[in-house]
């Protein structure tokens, strides 16, 4: 397990530096002044770029630049905003909002994922699973905005159950409906996996084994069936980490929740480049943390993958 | 006793009468069938296969010949006292906020759509292919430097990786540069399916033939191990061409993808957002031409997937 454990962390390293050189030498290996570029058409004040300069050290060679900016990320320097604030700062205080909607969203698509899931495997080719692949393959088709605004059309202001926009601080009930679109656009692909697994592990021979030494469907289905057939829809919801960052932006954005993906779409939304750079660089950072862990407790959860190189 | 012939102790049908003789008899005259034909067979049982097909031959023809579908000009005649205006019968969409008819604008905006859909999924197939071939047939160091390379694309959203990229070249916002913003980082996913499905191939016996027979390994790889590879990469095509359309939609959405001077989908749901109280239709009809449209490249994905693996046909 140590092994294992080592071999996954210097795996990781390349991968890291490769990520942050790669947003790095995306922004300012660019032809003419890349902080110009990075504001569009607006003019940003000198004092500002003064301090931006220093911040990204562009009066270096590019390969010191690079390292000096890393060496800051690893002290937990992510730079400063637009309006001047660290951006670490702002992290402290956006990001509590955003687990409390990821961890909602998140027991949303699992709850009901993997039930209409295994209810649809269980009942193979039956009206039930029929309506849920159709379903859910339109779920898949659907932006995350377009999902957003027809929620908000028709829970905000058609029926009024919930409010369009999220009040100050961010109450549990106010971010029910966000979590709920939040946890649409992965929702769909856990039903599809949850099914499919259902089915291929209902054919495994300690499935047959089990019913035929005459245990009861009651403790069949949860015991064998669905715990084996949970594996590939945990690597998915790790690997698909990535796309439910990008539907935080666009879904904090549209409801106005106050997190770290608001942050992130105002500054893309006015144009505010290197708050813009900032904010993708710390998302990709959780990402990679997120899919770190889910390989470490994947170890410890499934023996076999600790073998395999 | 011996020299009697053994007396019969089983009744033996003769073959005529037995189920054996469909498996017996071989017709000649049948084509030899393969994965190709079978899936042809299989997908055009599905109607599924029919309605994506017919839909997204609707989109290429309306991004074609916008002018077919509508008289209406997009921009033009755009009059501001129509702003936001209820459906008419020359204009049976309605009005956007800047008085233009929602109808004509969703037709022309479809060729924008599409081409970046198309450039997207050229590029990534490209890449793809050529990361993923190279990895998964010579292995090794190549192996390693491409999928570590294939890795580090792999571990940035390639959403947030375009807003980066799109941020950066702000001057620049045209379709060729989005779906360049979009395709560079998207191909890894092309590359891992192929190289899997290589390193799978390659250790058949019809490669070891050709190896015998003195074959050399390039040739191997491009007559027989990549032709016998291609069926997952065509799936994940088909996919990525709806996603890509939803990446530059909600790039758009987002106001770094293409300027509002191009006529797109997400530009047109973008615009419309502020007043999706007093004026749905603006915000609906043009998510609704998205979501049909990205709908059918993914469900036209799904069945060719189906056709093409025995196994996922068997989970049907």
């Amino acid at each position: 397990m140590a092994g294992y454990i080592l071999r996954r962390l210097l795996q990781a390293i390349p991968v890291l530096l490769g990520t942050t050189f790669l947003i790095y030498f995306m922004v300012f290996a660019m032809p003419g002044d890349p902080l110009l570029a990075l504001f569009g058409d607006k003019t940003p004040s000198p004092a500002l770029l003064e301090s931006l300069r220093q911040q990204y050290h562009l009066d270096q060679p590019f390969i010191i630049q690079y390292f000096l900016y890393l060496g800051g990320i690893f002290h937990g320097d992510f730079g400063t905003s637009f309006s001047g604030e660290p951006v670490a700062d702002i992290l402290a205080r956006t990001f509590p909002v955003t687990i409390r909607l990821a961890i909602m969203a998140l027991i949303i698509e699992f709850v009901g994922g993997v039930l209409i899931g295994l209810v649809s495997g269980l009942r193979k080719g039956k009206l039930f699973d029929a309506s849920a692949l159709v379903v859910s393959l339109i779920f898949i088709s659907l932006p995350i905005f377009v999902i957003a605004f027809v929620a908000q059309f028709i829970f905000g202001i058609q029926l009024g159950w919930a409010r369009t926009t999220v009040s100050s601080g961010a109450p549990i009930q106010d971010l029910i409906l966000p979590a709920f679109v939040l946890a649409s656009i992965t929702f769909a692909q856990i039903v599809r996996l949850t099914r499919a697994s259902v089915i291929e592990t209902q054919s495994l021979d300690f499935v047959r084994t089990a019913y035929g030494k005459g245990l009861s469907r009651r403790r069949i289905i949860p015991v064998h069936i669905l715990r084996n057939s949970l594996i590939p829809v945990v690597t998915y919801a790790a690997t698909d980490f990535g796309v439910l960052l990008v539907g935080a932006t666009v879904t904090e954005g549209i409801f106005n929740v106050p997190g770290v993906g608001r942050t992130l779409y105002q500054a893309i939304v006015r144009g505010e480049g290197p708050t813009v750079v900032s904010f993708v660089t710390v998302m990709v950072l959780i990402y990679l943390v997120v899919n770190l862990v889910v390989d470490l407790l994947y170890g410890l959860l499934d023996p076999r993958i600790r073998y395999v190189k | 006793m011996s020299n009697n012939p053994p007396t019969q102790t089983h009744y033996v049908a003769p073959l005529e009468e037995t189920p054996l003789v469909a498996i017996d008899t071989v017709n000649v005259g049948e084509r030899p069938s393969n994965l190709w034909i079978d899936a042809w067979r299989d997908m055009r049982r599905r109607p599924m296969f029919w309605i994506s097909s017919v839909i997204i031959l609707l989109v290429v023809l309306v991004a074609l010949f916008p002018n077919l579908f509508t008289s209406v000009p997009p921009n033009d005649n755009c009059v501001l006292s129509n702003s936001n205006g209820a459906p008419t019968a020359e204009h049976i969409l309605g009005f956007t906020k800047q008085g233009c008819d929602v109808f004509s604008r969703i037709i022309h905006g479809t060729s924008t759509s599409l081409s970046v859909g198309i450039i997207v999924t050229v590029l990534t197939t490209v890449l793809g292919i050529l990361f993923g071939m190279f990895a998964g047939y010579y292995g090794g160091w190549l192996d390693s430097v491409l999928s570590r390379a294939g890795d580090i694309f792999f571990s940035i959203p390639y959403i947030l990786a375009a807003v980066v990229i799109m941020s950066v070249f702000s001057a620049y916002r045209n379709v060729f540069v989005i779906s360049l913003a979009i395709g560079i980082f998207a191909w890894p996913a092309t590359a891992r399916v192929l190289r899997a499905e290589i390193m799978r191939v390659k250790n058949s016996d019809y490669v070891m033939a050709s190896q015998a027979l003195g074959v050399s390994r390039f040739r191997i790889l491009l007559r027989h191990v990549l032709p016998n590879s291609i069926a997952p990469v065509i799936v994940v095509t088909t996919i990525s061409l709806g996603a890509a359309i939803v990446a530059e939609a909600t790039l758009s959405f987002l106001g770094v993808g293409l300027p509002n001077t191009t006529m797109s989908w997400g530009n047109d749901i973008s615009a419309a957002q502020s007043d999706l109280r007093t004026a749905p239709q603006t915000l609906i009809y043009p998510s609704l031409a998205l979501s049909i449209t990205v709908l059918s490249f993914i469900m036209l994905g799904e069945v060719v997937r189906d056709a093409l693996d025995p196994k996922a046909r068997a989970q049907r």
